[in-house]
């Protein structure tokens, strides 16, 4: 099945990793984090990295969104080789190309929510009055209109969720990134999200890689799977109950 | 990020921690205020000084001779110009002359002579000199009691304080603080009488024989003087007030063709009959201005003396007094610029996690580390104008307190603390270089934080 994936994945590759690996130094010992990774992820894709804690899944996550540099190996996201960007033009790919949820949420708590979601638009020097507009079609599209004059730590970890997707599709990347997104929520609040992030993958066309642990939430949400262990990419198959219920749909259409 | 974007951010830092970040701007402000105020001290003594030296009329006056004098100011003068002999007169055209030079006030002649003045039949010798109209504005005549001269020509007079003492028949020795104006009520409207020798051309001269118009007779002359006015000159002054102690109208004085000193020696000069003076005072606008007109002056084949230099020396011990000042002022700032490096460094630590959002939804390094910047700027900006005002209000504190003193000691009040307006925007320019700096290495910290690190960091 795997085989499979590889050969349709040069059509529109968003992400590639080539025997990628990332050691850290801990004292005396070296920990490999990451260890000769390649894998291919297509444009439009939803992929769960799954693995226990510890497995490298996180590791591999912030290679992809350039917030770490690899050891050995390589990361190509839309053509672009991230070890051959500058300091600066990594900060602009991260503003730019790829948007981040995290399981603790990540906002600022001494800001407002609003002020929260526009916060990458000051980065990318948006004007004043633009801004306001386009936080307020991303607050629309998440589904959080009221208490955004509110700060983050005022509102339920779910409204907290919403606002740091509001501020990961704020400058319309065509990659989002999640890390344990619904780690810090019950269950039907983490359902609510993930049904938008799968809107966002459905509608926008956005490319998703989710690190998580749940294997039952990656069946649900993902097409695809990717499965890490000790640092290896162990498994990757699509995930049979999502491409089904697709093939349902565009059957019913 | 817009400029606008970084400062409203690091104002909304700034008040996060409204305590901690109002201390270390207190600190600045500390800083700055002890700057403002050691300069501010040093350079109102230096305008103190100038003052006390501008009212000595030191350095802004020429006294021109001519080259005939036998004597000289300068011997270094003597080498260069006409000779002696061909050098002109300084008569009443050369006086008008002079006065049209640029930057010149006035060119007087120095008339005095010492004569007998008898006031209630009793006869008192003293120097009276002529005074100019402009004398009025002298800020040496502001304590004087009754009133000016009515005209250039009236016979009227002034009396030094002492001088009216003296026709009292008090001693200036018995009570320091004898009051002008108690003076003024016994003498105000009295007459004097003036007895003095006048130079009168010899009878016999005739033009076209210039030999004997050198010639001249002295005459006897009595002339009654009406008393108008009593003044208290600061015996320090070197015009040409302070040296006499009775003053006549300049003019009215002139014409009463009063033997002068001078006159002996014309007899042994060929001289056209006209009248000349042994010096001529000039004032110039500006201390500054004195080797300009002086070189002027030179020119015009007159000696000139005049005492430049010394300001020069002045300047030189103010410009170094205000560095050690500046110095010592700039330690508590140095002091308060550790601060803001600690307060910025305990930023970074307690920000960490929020560095590392910013990082994460794409911050760049310029971002982050114009935000630490910003905010050691805006805590500058405060610092500095918070220090200004407190600087100020120190400088008019030690101000009230030195004269508090002085008064008891029962000198006039003096302003010996002044802040030009380059010191108030040079102190606060100055906070917010320091700050910066002081911000230079908490920013770079800041910005080269590893994202993965701060945002696992809880």
């Amino acid at each position: 099945m795997s085989s499979a994936v590889q050969q349709n994945s040069t059509e529109s590759v968003a992400i590639g990793t080539e025997n990628l690996s990332r050691t850290y130094r801990m004292g005396e010992a070296e920990i490999r984090a990451l260890d000769g990774v390649s894998l291919q992820v297509r444009g439009g894709e939803f992929v769960a990295l799954l693995g226990q804690s510890g497995s490298g899944k996180s590791s591999l996550l912030n290679l992809i969104a350039g917030l770490d540099r690899p050891t050995s190996g390589s990361v190509l996201v839309q053509g672009h080789d991230l070890e051959k960007l500058s300091r600066q033009d990594l900060a602009k790919y991260r503003l730019k190309t790829v948007g981040m949820v995290f399981q603790s949420f990540n906002l600022i708590p001494s800001m407002t929510v609003a002020e929260n979601v526009e916060l990458p638009l000051r980065f990318a020097e948006v004007d004043r009055e633009r801004r306001h507009f386009i936080c307020q079609q991303a607050l629309d599209r998440v589904g959080l209109g009221a208490r955004i004059r509110h700060r983050p730590t005022e509102l339920s970890g779910g409204e907290q969720q919403r606002a740091a997707l509001a501020r990961a599709l704020i400058n319309q990347p065509q990659i989002l990134l999640a890390d344990e997104p619904t780690g810090n929520l019950d269950s039907r609040t983490g359902t609510e999200i993930m049904n938008l992030i799968r809107e966002f993958n459905e509608s926008l066309g956005m490319t998703i890689v989710m690190v998580t642990h749940e294997r039952a939430l990656a069946e649900r949400y993902a097409k695809r799977m990717i499965l890490l262990a000790d640092g290896k990419l162990v498994d990757d198959q699509i995930n049979l109950a999502t491409a089904n219920a697709e093939l349902t749909q565009r059957g019913t259409r | 990020m817009k400029a606008y974007d970084v400062a409203e951010l690091a104002m909304r830092n700034l008040r996060e921690s409204v305590l901690r970040n109002s201390l270390t701007t207190i600190g600045i402000s500390v800083g700055v205020a002890s700057l403002v105020a050691m300069l501010a001290l040093g350079i109102g003594l230096q305008k103190l000084a100038d003052r006390r030296l501008e009212k000595s009329g030191l350095f802004d006056t020429v006294i021109v001779t001519s080259r005939r004098e036998i004597r000289n100011f300068n011997h270094e003068q003597e080498g260069a110009g006409p000779a002696p002999a061909e050098s002109p007169s300084l008569d009443e055209t050369a006086r008008q002359n002079i006065e049209h030079l640029p930057n010149v006030l006035e060119a007087y002649p120095d008339i005095r002579f010492v004569t007998e003045l008898r006031y209630e039949d009793k006869p008192h010798l003293t120097m009276v000199a002529g005074l100019t109209a402009s004398a009025k504005n002298n800020e040496a005549f502001d304590g004087m009691a009754g009133s000016f001269f009515s005209s250039a020509t009236a016979p009227e007079v002034i009396l030094q304080k002492s001088f009216a003492e003296q026709l009292l028949g008090q001693s200036s020795r018995d009570d320091q603080n004898v009051k002008v104006s108690d003076l003024a009520k016994s003498l105000l409207g009295k007459q004097l009488l003036m007895r003095y020798a006048e130079r009168t051309a010899a009878s016999d001269s005739t033009a076209g024989q210039t030999a004997s118009s050198a010639a001249y007779s002295v005459v006897s002359r009595e002339q009654t003087l009406r008393i108008i006015g009593v003044c208290d000159l600061d015996p320090d002054s070197l015009r040409q007030q302070a040296r006499a102690r009775v003053f006549l109208p300049l003019e009215f004085a002139e014409n009463l063709h009063v033997l002068q000193p001078s006159d002996l020696r014309d007899t042994t000069n060929v001289l056209g009959g006209k009248p000349t003076y042994t010096t001529v005072e000039v004032r110039v606008k500006s201390p500054k201005y004195v080797p300009s007109v002086e070189d002027s002056i030179k020119k015009m084949g007159f000696n000139t003396f005049s005492i430049v230099d010394a300001t020069k020396n002045l300047r030189q011990f103010f410009a170094v007094l205000d560095l050690f000042l500046g110095i010592f002022g700039s330690l508590a700032l140095a002091v308060a610029s550790i601060g803001i490096v600690n307060t910025l460094v305990m930023a970074i630590l307690e920000r960490r996690r929020e560095i590392g959002i910013m990082k994460a939804i794409g911050a760049s390094d310029v971002d982050v580390k114009g935000l630490f910047f910003a905010e050691a700027g805006v805590m500058g900006i405060f610092g500095g104008a918070v220090g200004v005002a407190l600087g100020w209000t120190i400088g008019r504190v030690i101000n009230l307190g030195a004269n508090v003193y002085l008064k008891r000691q029962h000198f006039p009040p003096e302003q010996i603390w002044f802040v030009p307006w380059w010191l108030v925007a040079g102190a606060i320019a100055f906070a917010i270089v320091v700050s910066l700096i002081s911000g230079l290495y908490p920013a770079s910290r800041a910005a080269r934080l590893d994202p993965v690190q701060a945002l696992r960091y809880e």
